[in-house]
């Protein structure tokens, strides 16, 4: 597995009505369920088993499956934020672009550095580093995961025709990822997004729940960007920390086989408790990671889809009151006041649209969010429990035949 | 010749008779050692009820029959002498002897002002009471401390200055409990001068903490911060670890430069190079024809003993270094995650004041000051890392290089052996040569230097038969320390895992509750 980039990691995502990803909570509905059954990560690339179960007459068989890569994923999801339609829904975010970066470099450094420890020593760090591998992999596919079931689960976004293409066509998509050209134009339409954005949220709404809403999101989002960085910061160095207790407990056995004396045997133990406590402090890294990093890191690309919202809706308002002036301009002059008019009506409608379902969308972000804080820091705290009882009774334990010992 | 265990020291008064005393002597070693280990004096632990006397010595001191066989001689004549002083003593009943473990250095170094210490013999079962009762006034031995770091003068002359308090009941000193002051420089120049006189008989020197240029220039220049604070700190420690070894050390603590150093109230200031004296300036020179000639030297023992013990100390350090540089390591990344947790508490701090929902701000709120807490616990941590792994593995790395310094003392006195022998070879070559060519004048010369050679050859084979003895028993007492030692402040560190492992439980318990509130 030491060559794995060239290697073919294939993980079987056992799922069992419960989607991997706990971040969200969601109604599964028998119309309509999806879910990932399958991934196969070959050299770059991941490829992801989509597989459908559904009652709805517009598919041709009630349950199929598709192989589709992350490509595919963001087409589906620009293609809903680019839909006139969805304004005034919170697109669900898309699904982080699948990284091993980190993990190759740490296998390929591993590979460099196998001269200079012993076997034992080379076999732990391999198994720790595809460890590691396996849990980024199982990640990246729980996140494509809800992605999908999010989609699934609302009410619009679920008949959407591109997605049921994207479920069911069995073909490549031939979605090719964006070249540089329009990686520019994205750049650009960002930048003036953002500029236009400034703009919009000076706008005071007459809404005080939209008001409300918009002063509120954008801290929150600020204020949840800083804690996912900074809680990915801490769970690096506790998994640092845990990489040097399996040091010290290889180094400690070295020194306890080199003879047998008293002291050496009391080196095996101690490493053989480091070895156990290692694991859990890494198991602590991991669960951590779980559910605090990734739920802060989903509902940063949330919140900033629910940002998204709010702008298309300020928008939308803005240019409901162009409409309005153009519309005064026009009865003053009594000049083309009929195609005014019908601008003004459209953009009312628009603006009225969005707002009512913006409302929705808003108040039920709100109640997923506070379910799914509640659910993961009920489970991080039970966890971390666990992992601290279960490292105490480690320590007692040692301590005692330790002690009991000398 | 050099046969391992039946070796006889060089002819001292008094007979090999082994009489209980000995076997006391025997036990004290050990005490000894448990003083090394802590201040608590765990001498009611060592000692063994009257009726086991008999039995338990021989088993618990099977590797050092050689010392007690050798001791004997020493103990039977001196606890004479012993006891008359002891009358004044508190616990005349209860005394304590350290074991004179290498007579011949001691016979050669201390010459005239060789002290006896107290005796212990368990003669009341009383008496081993009022021991264990009183065991906090330590009614054998020297418990040293340093205490007190003060920072002496401004700017760059500055210096810290350490106060060394003795407590002790060893009649060599004047007073029970006394203290003086000391820089650091003192303490290396007692190394200096230990090293000059007990180097060459392989007794294992206790080597002081390093030097630090950096470390005292920030304390000098006074900047007030956690790591100067840190480093003054972890060198007291580490200097108080080292006048614990040495004056347990039982050949050490009767030199009169310890003694010196623990009671003169000025100390001549010592100053750190060797040039100055003679001894020093020679040692200087030798250690350099060392380096070249340790390659070469390789002693055709029949005792394979020794050359087993050094590559096990060998392979020993090299394994202690490794270990060292991943708890360094693991110090490090501790204090990282202290930092970066800490920084993370303050932002789920901030992102539970923005949360508009009530029980979710609440807990997010109280998450925060779980992992303020975190954060302590993290800090602490580091700190035992540090203290009582870190600087354990420092020492002991230190202390193996001590070690094989006295395996090379053990070489070159072969090596001087050896070239003496082929000398005298050469010269009795000459002898017959000249006997041969019929030189009488000549011949009475060469006679004479034969005569001479033949002297030191003898002279210097007894050397290294004391020297082997020396270094094999200091060897067996090194590692019967080095065992208590790594068990014992392992074990604390174990325990110190175990109380963080006890709060970490109580805080997310008192969370959980927080968390399930959530609605």
């Amino acid at each position: 597995l030491l060559r794995c980039f060239g290697c073919v990691l294939r993980v079987v995502v056992l799922l069992e009505g419960e989607p991997l990803a706990v971040n969200v909570d969601l109604q599964t509905d028998a119309t309509l369920q999806v879910d990932i059954s399958d991934a196969l990560s070959e050299r770059d690339k991941v490829k992801f088993t989509v597989h459908t179960k559904s009652t709805l007459p517009n598919f041709k068989q009630n349950e199929f499956s598709v192989v589709r890569q992350h490509e595919e994923f963001i087409w589906l999801h620009d293609s809903f934020v680019e839909n006139e339609e969805y304004a005034g829904y919170i697109i669900p975010p898309a699904p982080p672009r699948p990284d091993f970066d980190a993990s190759r470099e740490k296998l390929q450094k591993l590979g460099e550095g196998e001269g200079s420890m012993t076997k034992e020593e080379f076999t732990k760090m391999k198994q720790e580093l595809e460890a590691e591998y396996l849990a980024i992999f199982k990640k990246t596919v729980a996140m494509h995961e809800v992605f999908l079931c999010r989609v699934a689960a609302h009410p619009v976004l679920r008949k959407d025709m591109n997605f049921h293409v994207f479920l069911e066509y069995n073909q490549d998509l031939s979605v090719r990822g964006k070249n540089k050209r329009e990686k520019m134009e994205d750049f650009f339409k960002n930048v003036v997004k953002s500029a236009d954005g400034v703009l919009v949220a000076g706008v005071k709404d007459v809404d005080d729940f939209f008001e409300h809403e918009k002063t509120f999101l954008l801290e929150y989002h600020n204020r949840v960007k800083d804690a996912s960085s900074k809680s990915d910061r801490m769970i690096r160095s506790h998994k640092n920390a845990a990489d040097d207790i399996n040091r010290i407990a290889s180094t400690l056995y070295t020194l306890g086989t080199q003879d047998s004396t008293d002291v050496c045997k009391f080196f095996l133990k101690v490493s053989e408790l480091f070895e156990k406590t290692r694991k859990i402090e890494a198991r602590v890294a991991a669960d951590e990671d779980l559910k605090l990093a990734d739920l802060l890191k989903y509902y940063l690309r949330e919140s900033q889809a629910a940002k998204d919202l709010l702008y298309r809706r300020g928008r939308a308002l803005v240019d409901y009151e162009n409409a309005n002036k153009a519309l005064d301009k026009a009865r003053a002059k009594n000049k083309d006041v009929l195609q005014a008019e019908t601008s003004q009506q459209v953009c009312c409608q628009k603006f009225e649209k969005i707002s009512e379902s913006a409302k929705q969308e808003l108040i039920d972000f709100k109640t997923r969010r506070v379910a799914a804080f509640r659910k993961n820091l009920v489970e991080l705290a039970e966890l971390e429990l666990k992992h601290a009882k279960g490292n105490l009774q480690l320590l007692q334990s040692c301590v005692g035949v330790l002690k009991g010992d000398t | 010749m050099a046969a391992s265990s039946r070796r006889n020291p060089p002819p001292l008064p008094g007979a090999e008779n082994q009489d209980p005393l000995s076997e006391m002597a025997g036990e004290d070693s050990d005490e000894g050692e448990d003083i090394f280990v802590g201040n608590s004096n765990p001498v009611a632990e060592a000692f063994q009820p009257d009726t086991a006397n008999g039995e338990e010595p021989a088993d618990l001191f099977s590797e050092a029959e050689t010392s007690t066989a050798v001791n004997s001689s020493i103990t039977t004549s001196k606890s004479n002498g012993v006891h008359s002083d002891n009358e004044n003593d508190l616990f005349a009943e209860v005394s304590v002897e350290l074991s004179m473990e290498n007579p011949s250095t001691t016979a050669k170094s201390s010459g005239a002002e060789f002290t006896p210490s107290l005796t212990l013999s368990a003669t009341q079962p009383e008496s081993m009471e009022q021991l264990e009762e009183e065991k906090d006034e330590d009614s054998f031995d020297m418990e040293v401390a340093v205490t007190n770091p003060e920072k002496i003068g401004d700017g760059m002359n500055a210096y810290m200055a350490y106060k060394v308090s003795t407590r002790t009941t060893l009649p060599m000193f004047r007073n029970r409990t006394f203290s003086v002051w000391r820089r650091f420089s003192d303490f290396l120049g007692l190394y200096e001068k230990l090293s000059v006189k007990h180097s060459l008989n392989g007794c294992i020197i206790p080597p002081p903490p390093e030097k630090s240029v950096v470390g005292m220039t920030k304390v000098k220049v006074g900047k007030d911060d956690s790591s100067s604070a840190d480093f003054v700190e972890r060198r007291r420690a580490a200097l108080e670890r080292y006048l614990q070894r040495v004056v347990c050390h039982p050949s050490l603590l009767q030199d009169p430069d310890v003694r010196e150093f623990l009671e003169r109230d000025e100390l001549p200031r010592a100053v750190g190079t060797h040039t100055l004296s003679g001894a020093g300036f020679l040692k200087m020179i030798n250690r350099a024809s060392d380096a070249v000639s340790k390659m070469t030297i390789k002693i055709s023992d029949s005792d394979a003993w020794f050359d087993n013990k050094l590559q096990e100390v060998e392979s020993e350090e090299l394994q202690l270094r490794k270990l060292h540089a991943v708890v360094d390591s693991l110090v490090n990344h501790r204090k990282e995650l202290c930092g970066n947790t800490a920084v993370f508490a303050k932002s789920m701090a901030m992102l539970g004041n923005s949360e508009d929902n009530t029980a979710l701000s609440r807990a997010l709120s109280q998450l925060a000051e779980v992992e303020d807490k975190m954060e302590t616990l993290h800090q602490e941590q580091a700190a035992s890392d540090f203290f009582i792994l870190a600087e354990l593995l420092a020492d002991y790395i230190r202390l193996l290089g001590a070690v094989r310094g006295c395996f090379e003392q053990r070489m070159k006195t072969w090596q001087r052996w050896q070239e003496a022998q082929s000398t005298l070879q050469k010269k009795r070559e000459v002898e017959a040569k000249l006997l041969w060519a019929n030189k009488p004048d000549k011949l009475q010369q060469a006679k004479e230097e034969i005569t001479e050679w033949e002297g030191k050859v003898t002279q210097y084979e007894r050397d290294f038969d004391r020297i082997s003895v020396t270094v094999r028993k200091e060897f067996l007492r090194f590692e019967k320390q080095k065992s208590k030692d790594f068990k014992s402040q392992i074990v604390k560190y174990l325990e110190s895992l175990l109380q963080s492992q006890q709060r970490h439980v109580k805080f997310w318990e008192a969370f959980l509750p927080e968390a399930k509130a959530i609605a």
